[in-house]
């Protein structure tokens, strides 16, 4: 197998509803090295969740994969039966979701939910399995761990939700783990507390992360590599420097101007991407963005560009640079 | 726990006085008397058995001996069965119908309640309509179509099972079938759609992504918060059940409660009258109760106060 911890190449993937073939994902690549932090940016419905949830085996009826090959730790995806992807799940990859208001089960204790996890996936006793739990809950940093193992999800706050959630995806300590917009549904100053617990446990555990967010300020600080997703494409993707200091592609450009600036003197309006997501019932033949993009070209709207690599890693789809190529790389 | 249980049962009582009270008063707002029938009673006799049975005095100095009566568990003589205590007339009947509407709620919820679930799993695909389709029938059908019909194919021209009285176990075949029919077709409904709303719950795709099964994640995680809506649903069907079907009764000549709440009207039997509703309206609130109580084991959020 490769150097890769996950390695996604061409993946293609849709969902058939009664109204027609929703193409959720088209031809997505791209992969992620051991304890890498990965961020996948894009607006709702542009394929972010769709892709980590089909890495895991988890693509909810009616959709189905198409096309690619689908790489993690040694496993081919594709291949593997759904017993075999039970032994992955939670043990080799874990994953967070956004809301941890209704991500745990109300019915059953916080203790029972995370020794659940470890009892299916390690050889431990019962008594190693409840130090497990505790030593779970200190490592993620909730106090009275024993008092809280007792403790129904309802009794606790989002924040420390959350911080269950990502005990329970620890559990097992795993290669990768998948950060689902971990901290969309949580108030500024936990998400800050979150992201930054995430970070620590990444360098004490050594994992893979894959952040999935819309919120360019999260994978700032947080990841090496960031992929921009938009309508089930990945239109760029490159280091984090690469997307923030010479974005190529003109949607990441416009992400990056809509984002709020602490450093202009004067009062400066953020800049909105106009118009709306694409149908992806009905996906226009050029790209995607063109619709909405400020530089659209006649070319824009009759083929989708090719990728262009810039460096060994980063790389976009949009037809500006095949321009700028051709007139000599005058522009930038 | 101990004090909710106390408050409850301290309003039961207050409630079941109202029962009671409102129960008098309107039965007896309604023309007609207990002794007033096709044969033309004589005012002499006629006065004589009123006088006896205290229908003579007052509206209200009956109300108030009846509920003395009644504090003290003396629920009074039928007036038209001679002899018979009410108690005696509910305790003898009571055993028959709650045997037949026990076992009709059982097999209500352990049927119901797995063809819901898988329904529910096989949705919009063809186990799914077939059920539907069937528990639909269920709830539209009335159940005297229902004994009829199982009269007719079992009893009549199939000759598999006896057809009136309650004397062996097949004989309790067809009238607990035909008194869980609505139950079980309306607990596959609520079921089913209640299992349809906990499967996409984002808990369930945690279960999921923990790498359980689908066998446990149902089990544990799907099967415990989507019994709730049966949970409440069960309660005052089990109350309404175990006291008798005047129809199921009727049709297969069966000697229980429900024919007599019934009859008790129709005859104006005041005492009957009163001691049946006052019989049921305590089930009932009973039985609340314990579906509160069973409500607070299942969800842990349900707060008791």
């Amino acid at each position: 197998m490769s150097e890769f911890l996950v390695n996604i190449e061409h993946e293609r993937l849709s969902f058939f509803t009664p109204v027609g073939e929703v193409k959720a994902l088209n031809d997505v690549s791209f992969h992620i090295k051991e304890g890498e932090v990965l961020g996948i940016v894009g607006e709702s419905g542009s394929g972010k969740s769709v892709t980590a949830y089909s890495l895991m085996g988890l693509t909810a009826y009616p959709g189905k994969l198409l096309g690619g090959t689908l790489d993690f730790n040694g496993h081919r995806i594709n291949d593997m039966t759904e017993k075999e992807m039970q032994k992955m799940r939670g043990n080799e990859v874990s994953i967070i979701f956004q809301d941890p208001m209704t991500s745990l089960n109300p019915v059953y204790t916080i203790g029972n939910q995370i020794r659940e996890v470890l009892k299916l996936h390690t050889n431990k006793t019962k008594k190693e399995i409840q130090e497990r739990a505790v030593e779970l809950l200190e490592l993620v940093g909730i106090n009275e761990p024993k008092k809280r193992l007792k403790q129904y999800p309802h009794e606790l706050s989002g924040g420390m939700r959350q911080r269950v959630m990502i005990a329970i995806a620890l559990a097992c300590e795993p290669k990768l783990l998948i950060a689902d917009e971990p901290t969309t549904a949580l108030d500024v100053t936990i998400q800050a507390q979150i992201l930054e617990l995430m970070m620590e446990l990444k360098d004490k555990l050594g994992m893979a992360i894959m952040m999935i967010t819309h919120d360019l300020g999260v994978v700032a600080s947080m990841c090496d590599h960031i992929a921009v997703m938009y309508a089930g494409n990945i239109v760029e993707y490159g280091t984090t420097d690469d997307i923030f200091y010479r974005p190529k592609h003109e949607y990441t450009k416009g992400l990056i101007r809509s984002i709020p600036r602490m450093d202009t003197t004067e009062h400066e309006r953020l800049i909105p991407i106009e118009g709306t997501p694409v149908d992806l019932l009905n996906p226009p033949k050029g790209c995607p963005f063109a619709s909405r993009c400020d530089n659209c070209m006649r070319i824009c709207l009759r083929e989708k560009a090719p990728v262009i690599h810039f460096d060994d890693v980063h790389y976009s789809t949009c037809w500006m640079n095949q321009k700028a190529e051709l007139e000599g790389g005058t522009k930038q | 726990m101990v004090k909710y249980i106390l408050k409850r049962l301290g309003m039961a009582v207050v409630t079941i006085w109202l029962v009671a009270t409102l129960t008098f008063f309107l039965m007896n707002m309604v023309p007609g008397g207990p002794f007033l029938s096709e044969k033309a009673v004589s005012p002499k006799a006629l006065a004589a058995l009123e006088e006896k049975y205290g229908l003579d005095k007052p509206l209200f100095e009956q109300y108030l001996t009846y509920i003395k009566g009644a504090i003290h568990g003396d629920f009074g003589d039928s007036l038209k069965q001679r002899g018979r205590t009410v108690m005696s007339i509910i305790s003898s009947k009571f055993p028959v119908s709650a045997r037949i509407g026990g076992l009709s709620v059982l097999l209500a919820f352990s049927l119901g309640v797995p063809l819901g679930c898988i329904s529910a799993l096989n949705r919009g695909k063809i186990g799914d309509n077939i059920i539907i389709v069937i528990a639909t029938c269920g709830i539209a059908v009335p159940s005297f179509v229902i004994c009829t019909l199982l009269m007719y194919t079992f009893g009549v021209k199939l000759g598999w099972l006896p057809t009136l009285g309650l004397k062996t176990w097949k004989h309790y075949i067809m009238p607990v079938a035909a008194l869980a029919f609505y139950p079980t077709a309306y607990i596959t409904r609520l079921m089913r759609s209640s299992m349809l709303d906990v499967l996409g719950q984002d808990y369930m795709r945690t279960a999921r992504a923990k790498g359980l099964n689908q066998f446990v994640s149902l089990f544990k995680h799907a099967l415990r918060n989507a019994i709730l809506p049966i949970v409440t649903y069960l309660g005052p069907l089990i109350a309404y059940t175990v006291t008798g079907s005047f129809i199921v009764e009727k049709i297969f000549t069966i000697p229980g409660l429900g024919g007599e709440f019934i009859s008790s009207i129709t005859n104006r039997d005041y005492t009957i009258i009163m001691g049946t509703t006052i019989f049921l309206a305590t089930l009932v609130i009973l039985m609340n109760v314990v579906v509160d109580i069973v409500y607070k084991l299942v969800d842990p959020r349900i707060n008791l106060k």
